[in-house]
């Protein structure tokens, strides 16, 4: 049990209990704000990982921005006077047979592959630079397409929330 | 690298499954797309998983490109919330069942 | 490797520390004699009105969604930055060509954004 085992299951434990939480909670904020311990575990995962930028990015993009929009979502629609914030759950049945289903693939090629370990060590200089070499080089095109991507989104969301 | 890799697919399969149950019962249409990034962020979990262990920053790229359109998609999808809650004072996916008002 | 994010580690103990300790030590050692005025919500001198759960107005929306997509943009400058003087020398002038595609794209969203009126606060 070393340093590297207790900060995985540390962050693990943060992610998916926070996660649980998400979906089982009753409150829309509650789920929201269990939604970003989920994020900060998961950003401190890509720590483990050797990810730092990774790390920061998750943060600034997913708790600083994605879950922001979604708090201004609930609180835009919720409470008309006496209106509940709460909600309820449906289908419980088939959603325990699909998920039983789903998991029972997911655990079967768990076991069964042979995943390949190079076992490198974690990069020790950090990641910035070798993304960027990636992203201008072999994967620009994508890049220039998801700037179209977000025009597209940009107008479209706008468009949509405007009345 | 004490841990082995199954440890964080593990780990990204139980968010997954997390997700999909919150999709398929939630009532509420935001708590489903909590849900969605869930489900967006395990994914993001294998891929930098995958990257660590093969040495190499493709599947971080990759991350980058995920979180993209998560947000685009985060926009959009509220924004068609908020819409459809201005028609019909609701945003219970049971009780939105009609595609024109 | 993990060694290096021990100041991190402690800046965040740090601030939950200080977070729970200002609460629990204002709670414990302040003098607690609450009335009714006391109690009610603090509203510049006026009768409060109504609840503290309003829903808020769409025009924060729209600023939270041009934040998020300008948010993606820093993310993808940040690595073209840090990387600028190799690009430069591998492939010339054009990396801060396919740079400036991705933000004029981006600028013409904010400019039909800012056409329609999305910027107009009443």
């Amino acid at each position: 049990m070393n340093l590297y085992n207790i900060i995985f299951y540390l962050f693990a434990a943060i992610t998916l209990v926070s996660a649980f939480f998400v979906v089982t909670t009753r409150n829309v904020i509650y789920s929201a704000f269990n939604l970003l311990l989920t994020f900060f575990g998961v950003a401190g995962i890509y720590v483990l990982l050797g990810a730092d930028f990774l790390a920061v990015v998750q943060i600034i993009v997913y708790v600083g921005g994605i879950l922001i929009l979604l708090l201004f979502g609930v609180m835009l629609t919720n409470k008309i006077v006496n209106v509940q914030i709460r909600t309820g759950a449906t289908q419980i049945l088939p959603a325990t047979i699909a998920v039983g289903a789903f998991s029972g693939i997911l655990i079967s090629l768990l076991v069964n592959t042979e995943w390949k370990k190079v076992g490198t060590a974690l990069p020790g200089a950090s990641t910035t630079a070798n993304l960027g070499m990636l992203m201008m080089n072999e994967y620009i095109l994508i890049f220039e397409l998801l700037g179209i991507l977000l025009l597209v989104a940009l107008i479209g969301a706008a468009t949509i929330a405007r009345k | 690298m004490t841990i082995p890799i199954e440890y964080y697919l593990i780990l990204s399969g139980f968010m997954f499954l997390t997700g999909v149950v919150g999709v398929l019962t939630r009532r509420n249409a935001i708590v489903v797309f909590m849900s969605i990034e869930l489900m967006l962020n395990s994914a993001d979990l294998t891929f930098v998983a995958f990257s660590s262990y093969l040495g190499n920053s493709i599947g971080q790229v990759f991350v980058f490109f995920v979180m993209t359109v998560a947000a685009a998609e985060a926009a959009v999808g509220l924004a068609i919330i908020i819409a459809v809650f201005r028609n019909k004072k609701t945003v219970n996916i049971d009780e939105i069942n009609i595609l024109k008002w | 490797m993990i060694e290096q994010y021990i100041p991190v580690f402690i800046v965040i103990i740090v601030a939950v520390i200080f977070a729970v300790a200002t609460v629990v030590m204002s709670k414990l050692m302040g003098p607690q004699r609450p009335n009714s005025e006391k109690e009610s919500t603090y509203e510049s001198g006026l009768k409060p009105i109504g609840t503290t759960n309003e829903r808020v107005s769409i025009k924060y929306y729209l600023v939270a969604m041009l934040f998020i997509v300008f948010d993606l943009e820093v993310i993808f400058v940040y690595p073209w930055a840090v990387q600028f003087k190799k690009l430069y020398s591998q492939i010339g002038i054009s990396i801060f060509f396919s740079m400036l595609v991705f933000l004029v794209v981006l600028e013409l969203g904010f400019l039909y954004v800012y056409k329609k009126g999305g910027f107009k606060w009443d």
